[in-house]
């Protein structure tokens, strides 16, 4: 074992060619971890209330959705908006925002899934105090269930993240500079250290995503009793 | 909005059909291989997760956050460019009697869906209440009776459905083989869209066949809860 390859490229593994090029490895990996995650928390929120709308195309169109999503493997969505983004604007789109594209219509499937869960942990009793003082359903959604529900899906919301992030290391089939394709290029043009360089990038994956899966559990405990934190 | 000419003939019988239906193949073995050397190393593993001895129960532990906090595809390529510098020799050429790629694809996809498998196990365990444990003892069950007789008996029902449930899983994650060069579903429809220019169909039939994949897991695990799995209890 030598980790002098390591070494050598350590802050191209952590930057890319930031500053005299675009910024890639680690950053860019949390970037697109982050971007994802919070359009698709939007997305399933929208996704999540929309299941519950008195209107039942949208229902369906919404379970259509998410069950597409949910059963086929996300190399096929981002190839999907690989071969369509292009279509669909009449002119090549980033890269990034490709994957960025796809991390978000997948992982918003996931998200309302989350987002059901946290709705149907409000008590009933909450809703129908709502109604009785005379709110109108959608304010009842948005000023007394959804507040709450948001509260209690923190804890998946982050290991959402964790998974995204993981995710985001597919984004080198289409030549994104994050980690995973810097480690490849790195192997590529070193050929005589792939366990290291392997073992070095899981274990940058895994202090990331070992530090959120802690954070989450502690939020569920302290969420869990009740105490207010937010 | 799309300015593109579909032409389904090209997909739908002929080489490219054949190319598609063996990349099915492939990747239904991967799916099958992983899952059920998966599934013997996963209990395994909660068997130690579960052991009186600390160290183990930490050994095992650790294992399992460090897989499952990883990307798959640096796991896939752990195996495939750096494992044997690590592997020792005989294991080694062993392990080259088949093709290289097919056979770094089922470790990393059997290392990483054990791990998956082995919280299944563990969970469906927990799940049996442990008045079950204190009423088998107070008859006069030992410890492995109540095990082998009472609770084991419960706790297979409850892990049934996630364990079918990461069937369906291992079939979506088989799809990073192909960064590997291993020609399953995913890798044939990439093909046919670099040598015949008809990535749209080749991807629709690939995403089609992932879809009837997940539906019929999806609709065998709801037939087994209804029929085995009751509300309120194990039947």
């Amino acid at each position: 074992m030598d980790f002098t390859v390591i070494t050598d490229n350590f802050t191209y593994f952590m930057i890319g060619r930031y500053p005299q090029g675009a910024f890639g490895g680690v950053a860019l990996t949390l970037y697109l971890a982050l971007v994802s995650c919070v359009l698709a928390l939007v997305g399933g929120v929208v996704l999540g209330v929309a299941s519950y709308l008195p209107f039942r195309p949208l229902r369906w169109l919404v379970r259509g959705y998410t069950h597409v999503m949910r059963g086929v493997p996300l190399l096929m969505v981002i190839f999907w908006m690989y071969f369509l983004l292009p279509l669909a604007f009449k002119q090549p789109v980033p890269e990034n925002w490709t994957v960025i594209a796809a991390l978000t219509l997948f992982t918003s499937a996931y998200m309302a899934h989350i987002v059901r869960a946290g709705i149907e942990s409000v008590p009933i009793g909450q809703r129908e105090a709502a109604l009785a003082s005379g709110l109108q359903p959608w304010q009842v959604m948005t000023y007394v269930v959804l507040p709450q529900a948001l509260r209690n899906m923190i804890p998946s919301f982050v290991n959402e993240l964790v998974a995204v992030t993981k995710d985001t290391s597919l984004a080198f089939i289409v030549g994104v500079s994050e980690l995973t394709h810097i480690a490849t290029q790195v192997n590529n043009r070193e050929l005589t250290h792939p366990a290291e360089i392997f073992l070095f990038v899981a274990a940058v994956y895994f202090v990331i995503c070992f530090s959120l899966t802690q954070l989450s559990r502690w939020l569920e405990r302290r969420l869990s009793w009740g105490a207010k934190i937010l | 909005m799309l300015n593109y000419q579909f032409d389904w003939r090209v997909v739908a019988s002929g080489a490219y059909a054949e190319w598609l239906w063996q990349g099915l193949l492939l990747t239904l073995q991967l799916a099958a291989l992983s899952c059920v050397l998966g599934f013997v190393l996963g209990l395994v593993v909660a068997i130690v997760r579960m052991s009186p001895v600390a160290p183990l129960r930490w050994l095992a532990q650790a294992y399992l956050e460090f897989i499952r906090n990883t990307p798959l595809l640096i796991q896939i390529f752990f195996w495939y460019f750096g494992a044997y510098e690590v592997l020792p020799q005989t294991v080694n050429d062993w392990l080259n009697q088949w093709p290289f790629e097919f056979v770094a694809a089922v470790i990393a996809l059997t290392v990483y869906t054990s791990a998956f498998i082995a919280e299944d196990i563990r969970s469906g365990i927990r799940a049996v209440p442990r008045e079950q444990m204190e009423a088998a003892r107070s008859q006069g069950m030992g410890y492995l009776a109540a095990m082998r007789f009472v609770i084991l008996p419960q706790a297979v029902r409850i892990t049934v459905p996630p364990l079918i449930g990461q069937f369906l899983n291992a079939t979506k994650n088989s799809s990073l083989a192909m960064t590997i060069g291993v020609a399953e579903l995913t890798f044939q429809a990439r093909q046919i869209e670099s040598v015949a220019f008809k990535g749209l169909e080749a991807f629709t039939v690939a995403t089609l066949i992932y879809l009837l994949v997940s539906l019929t897991i999806t609709a065998v695990v709801s037939t087994y809860e209804q029929h085995y799995l009751r509300p309120g209890g194990v039947r």
